[in-house]
């Protein structure tokens, strides 16, 4: 599983290369990569079907017994395949989509990149290694959807995504942390394992009442919602429509946005039956659900039209997923027929953008007979989306029901679940029949088939639909059984034969009239457009106008304190820093015992005091002259002065460098203060003082400071093993300097290599002008220049 | 002796900041060399101090023995003062540089020339 | 500055000061001195030689020029780690090979040549700054 992960990364990096390499031969082969990660899955499903599921470890960072863990159960397998299968489909869909786009080899990368992370997604079984993949699919697919980065709505659609599922992701690693510490604190074998951790709160090894549990769930269910656009997060999604076809089509319909569904399947056997979480999923998706197939069926662009009855899609499933162990058949059912109705759907409309360059569903018509196979595609997968027998989407509908039976919101349930159902047979109607019937109209005069390339992927998917519905058991039902299962934590079996759903009860009444419904609705949808448009007003109050002013709201307090702290006065930071310093070492000192201070009192020798007297009186007077020169001198006073305290206390070699490097920087700031002017007054002599008693303040706390490290004694076992070593060993009998270039050889490299790296950057600076000799904005360049 | 050196830590301490607090490049440099000074005695403090008995192993002999200068110190500082050289003069001809293409000596001025 | 007297006494001074500062560096793995004093005492040597005549003649008395010295510096430095890896111990570890010939106390190793990198390092640094800064000045 990790090859198989690894095996697709390594395609996005070699992406560019076999684009530039291969032309128009690079899809088919990029998109080997995951056939043969779809094949591997294939391989092992018979095994999972059994009810076995494929562990696989390796060791990551065991110093730290962190193992990378992968594992396969159904509820993965059924991701897996979607992944890969889907991949293949939309690899060849990218190659002929895009052709001749500049950056079609950058394009492969993302793609794949985002594939490979989608996998690592559902196949690893370590928190921190989910967090990580999930990440990397915001990543992704930020990079994805502003692919166009010139138009400035493709940014900011893709930064909206970003920001939304980012901090979403953000809710997701504290929550995963926080159950992992829950998983320790109850001595899990594994606490970072994702399938030890749902054993262990479905056990009860993990107490599900306590506080803590609740707060992962809410940061869980956070990461999962923003990332399914599950209302009040639904608004990004229709956004991130600016992205390329493709990337629609994959992302937002068959993979990431499933990834929050995903999870929320993942962890239902662990949090299932606490009511925060079911609650919170059959609301929320519920209104989702509802609310936004609405919003679609006022549309009439064709992929927001899809974007938005994806979302509700999304909403119902994870309405099912609160409802419990019942109903996970009916959420992997309708997952698993969605991805494909709605994959080959938005396929469809990359094509009708394609070969008849129009985005608007209404302004196009009469293509039936120009775009035959793309038709054919469309007419399918929209009768699975609306729910038509023998279509796979129609068993999804009745298992989706079944779900709802026992449900203590059982009616007001089956209401919502059947006013979605007729809204989506009426967006379905338009999505995959209206451009296509009646007379040609637009720019459909000049439409044409696209090719091959683009006809694959949707024909493929639209065809699956139908033989999933008329010959379940070949694959659909075991897949949706054994997802079921995992997902339930208990064996789920699953008929969906025709003969056995073909039952007259209310169910099925429910399931045609809601057909009925929808086309006569779509029928007369420009009479419900008008109908329904006092909802317009929601536009001012919505999330997506929350959303705007939250980011505007984050980017004016930003700008707001930079000005206030970044305000670009050195002493104003000084003056920060060191307060702050201050006050905190002060209160510090206070709250230990400001008598326990250490006052040593011995008998220095008098040339010692004068000597010290000396470094003092330069300071002050080097701070306190007027006269450069007088300055500099003072300073190399007060360096000579420190060096014969290292003399006298030991540090011979500290003392040597100390008188050398004195002359060096007396050298140098003498030929640097020769170019600059004369010291002048700016301050205000109220400042002076300010600043005079900060500096004080300061200086007081360093003596104590100085004081307190004195008398602690850490009588250096470090040190004590360098005394010993240094002979015998090292073969030195400078301590000091065994030390420099053996013991800690690879500090003074790092310093040398900083003393390098300083003098480049003099000579930079040094020449820079050299080349450009008027590039002072006051005209100064003669000033160094002359001699 | 080191109560003494403890106030002249503090003193090359408070001399560096009010040298830095000033609206003056030049002084700002100073102070940093003065800084330097206090922070590099700070750490030759902290060890305790020893006279005349320097980190060097005596001829024929293995180890050191009895009192003896920290060399763990002294080698921090050794490499400071060279690294402070480094940045002091990094510093000076940085704020020549600034001061040949902006025309001024004052920061705060300096300041406004980036707008 | 450009006395008769400090430019007659620099000529005399540059070859006197190179010499102690190659004796400081290879004493110093036993008597206080090594390759950063070294690299001073020498970077100093080269200044006052710039100060007395010109830096164009004290760039000309340097064999190589003082960036090619710098990377040198570093790279001897950096290099005298890999005997030690070659042999099983972590890098930078001293290696003191048998049957070298030793000049009283001072014997040679793998340290020795690292303080020689760092003495190059440090002098060419500081001449760096120095001339160039001096340079500018002229």
């Amino acid at each position: 599983m990790l090859i198989a992960t690894l095996l697709i990364f390594g395609a996005a990096l070699v992406g560019p290369v076999v684009h530039r390499l291969l032309g128009r031969f690079a899809a088919p082969v990029l998109a080997l990569a995951p056939l043969a990660g779809f094949i591997y899955f294939l391989r092992e499903a018979k095994r999972i079907f059994e009810g076995g599921s494929v562990f696989e470890n390796w060791n990551w960072a065991p110093e730290l017994g962190v193992m990378l863990g992968f594992r396969l159960d159904g509820l993965a397998l059924l991701f897996a395949l979607l992944v890969t299968g889907v991949g293949v489909l939309v690899v060849v869909y990218a190659g002929a989509y895009l052709k001749g786009h500049v950056h079609l080899g950058r394009f492969y990368s993302y793609l794949l990149g985002f594939m490979g992370s989608m996998l690592g997604l559902v196949l690893t079984d370590n928190v921190i290694a989910l967090f990580v993949f999930w990440e990397l699919t915001s990543i992704t697919s930020y990079l994805l959807i502003g692919f166009d980065h010139q138009r400035k709505a493709a940014r900011d659609s893709a930064l909206q995504a970003l920001l939304v599922t980012g901090i979403g992701g953000l809710a997701l690693l504290a929550g995963l942390v926080l159950l992992g510490v829950l998983g320790m604190q109850a001595s899990l074998d594994d606490p970072w394992s994702v399938s030890g951790l749902i054993e262990g709160l479905a056990g009860g090894a993990i107490d599900r009442d306590s506080g803590l549990v609740h707060g992962a769930v809410v940061l869980i269910l956070l990461g999962a919602l923003t990332k399914s656009a599950i209302f009040p997060f639904h608004f990004w999604l229709p956004g991130a429509m600016e992205a390329p076809t493709p990337v629609s089509a994959y992302l937002h319909s068959s993979t990431m946005v499933k990834a929050g569904i995903f999870l929320i399947a993942r962890f239902q056997q662990g949090f299932s039956g606490m009511a925060l979480w079911d609650t919170t999923l059959v609301v929320l998706g519920g209104i989702t659900m509802v609310g936004t197939v609405f919003l679609a069926s006022r549309q009439t662009y064709y992929k927001k039209l899809l974007a938005y009855s994806t979302t509700s899609s999304l909403g119902a499933m994870a309405m099912l997923l609160g409802l419990g162990a019942n109903a996970a058949v009916g959420a992997m059912g309708y997952l698993f027929a969605h991805a494909m109705f709605k994959g080959a759907l938005f396929l469809v409309a990359g094509n009708v953008d394609h070969g008849a360059h129009e985005k608007d569903t209404e302004k196009v018509g009469g293509l039936a007979g120009k775009m035959p196979l793309t038709f054919a595609a469309a007419l399918l997968a929209a009768a699975s989306m609306a729910g038509v027998a023998p279509m796979l989407g129609f068993a999804a509908k009745k298992l989706m029901k079944y779900g709802l039976h026992g449900s203590e919101w059982e009616t007001i349930l089956v209401v919502g679940v059947t006013a979605f159902s007729v809204m989506t047979a009426m967006v379905a109607c338009m999505v995959g029949v209206l451009p296509f019937i009646g007379k040609l109209k637009g720019s459909a005069g000049e439409a044409h088939e696209v090719s091959p390339g683009l006809l694959f992927g949707p024909l493929v998917l639209a065809v699956l639909g139908v033989v999933a519905g008329v010959m379940p058991g070949w694959f659909a039902a075991p897949l949706i059984a054994s997802a079921a299962s995992s997902v339930a934590g208990a064996e789920k079996s699953v008929s969906i034969g025709l003969g056995s759903l073909m039952k007259a009860d209310l169910s099925m009444a429910l399931t045609v009239g809601a057909i009925v419904a929808g086309v006569v609705l779509f029928v007369v949808r420009a009479l419900w457009r008008r109908a329904t448009s006092p909802v317009e007003w929601l536009d001012v109050v919505g999330p997506a106008r929350m959303y705007t002013r939250s980011v505007s709201g984050t980017l004016w307090l930003a700008w707001w304190q930079t000005r206030i702290l970044q305000n670009g006065y050195l002493r104003h930071y000084v003056w920060t820093i060191l307060g702050t310093t201050i006050a905190l070492v002060g209160y510090g000192l206070y709250r230990s015992g400001i008598e326990r201070i250490p006052l040593p009192i011995d008998q220095p020798f008098y040339f010692e005091i004068a000597l010290v007297m000396f470094i003092m009186a330069g300071a002050i007077g080097a701070s306190t002259i007027r006269t450069r020169l007088a300055v500099v001198s003072v300073l190399g006073i007060v360096g000579f002065a420190i060096a014969a305290v290292y003399v006298i206390f030991g540090a011979f070699d500290v003392a040597m460098t100390q008188f050398a490097i004195e002359t060096l920087i007396v050298i140098i700031l003498v030929l640097v203060v020769y170019h600059l002017p004369r010291f002048r007054s700016f301050s205000t002599p109220i400042s002076r003082w300010m600043d005079v008693l900060l500096a004080l303040g300061f200086g007081a706390m360093m003596t104590v400071l100085a004081l307190l490290a004195a008398d602690v004694t850490l009588s250096g076992p470090i040190s004590d093993y360098f005394a010993e070593n240094a002979a015998p060993v090292a073969y030195g009998r400078n301590v000091v300097n065994v030390i420099l270039v053996d013991f800690r050889a690879t500090d003074t490299f790092g310093e040398i290599v900083v003393l390098a790296l300083a003098a480049l950057g003099v000579m930079t600076l040094l020449r820079l002008r050299a080349s450009n000799p008027n590039g002072g904005t006051e005209g100064d360049g003669g000033k160094g220049e002359g001699a | 002796m080191n109560l003494l050196l403890s106030i002249t830590v503090g003193v090359l301490f408070a001399a560096s900041i009010y040298m830095i607090l000033r609206r003056s490049v030049v002084k700002l440099i100073i102070g940093l060399v003065l800084l330097g000074h206090g922070a590099n005695l700070l750490i030759f403090l902290s060890s305790g101090l020893v006279r005349g008995r320097p980190p060097l192993v005596p001829m024929g002999e293995s180890r050191l023995e009895g009192e003896y200068s920290d060399p763990l110190p002294a080698a921090l500082i050794l490499t400071a003062i060279v690294i402070s050289f480094g940045i002091v003069s990094f510093a000076a001809v940085l704020v020549k540089r600034a001061y040949q293409e902006v025309g001024t000596d004052d920061l705060d001025e300096m300041k406004n020339t980036d707008r | 500055m450009r006395s008769l007297i400090f430019r007659t006494s620099s000529v005399f001074l540059l070859p006197a000061l190179l010499v102690f500062s190659v004796v400081v560096l290879f004493r110093g793995h036993n008597e206080p001195g090594g390759g950063f004093v070294g690299g001073l005492l020498a970077a100093s040597a080269f200044s006052l030689y710039a100060l007395a005549y010109s830096v164009e003649e004290a760039r000309r008395l340097l064999p190589l020029s003082l960036t090619t010295i710098l990377g040198l510096g570093l790279a001897i430095a950096l290099l005298s780690g890999a005997p030690a890896m070659l042999m099983g111990d972590a890098w930078f570890t001293g290696v003191w090979p048998q049957g070298l010939p030793a000049f009283g106390e001072v014997k040679f190793g793998t340290v020795t040549l690292f303080d020689i990198g760092v003495y190059l390092v440090v002098l060419a640094v500081t001449l760096i700054m120095i001339l160039s800064l001096a340079e500018d000045a002229e």
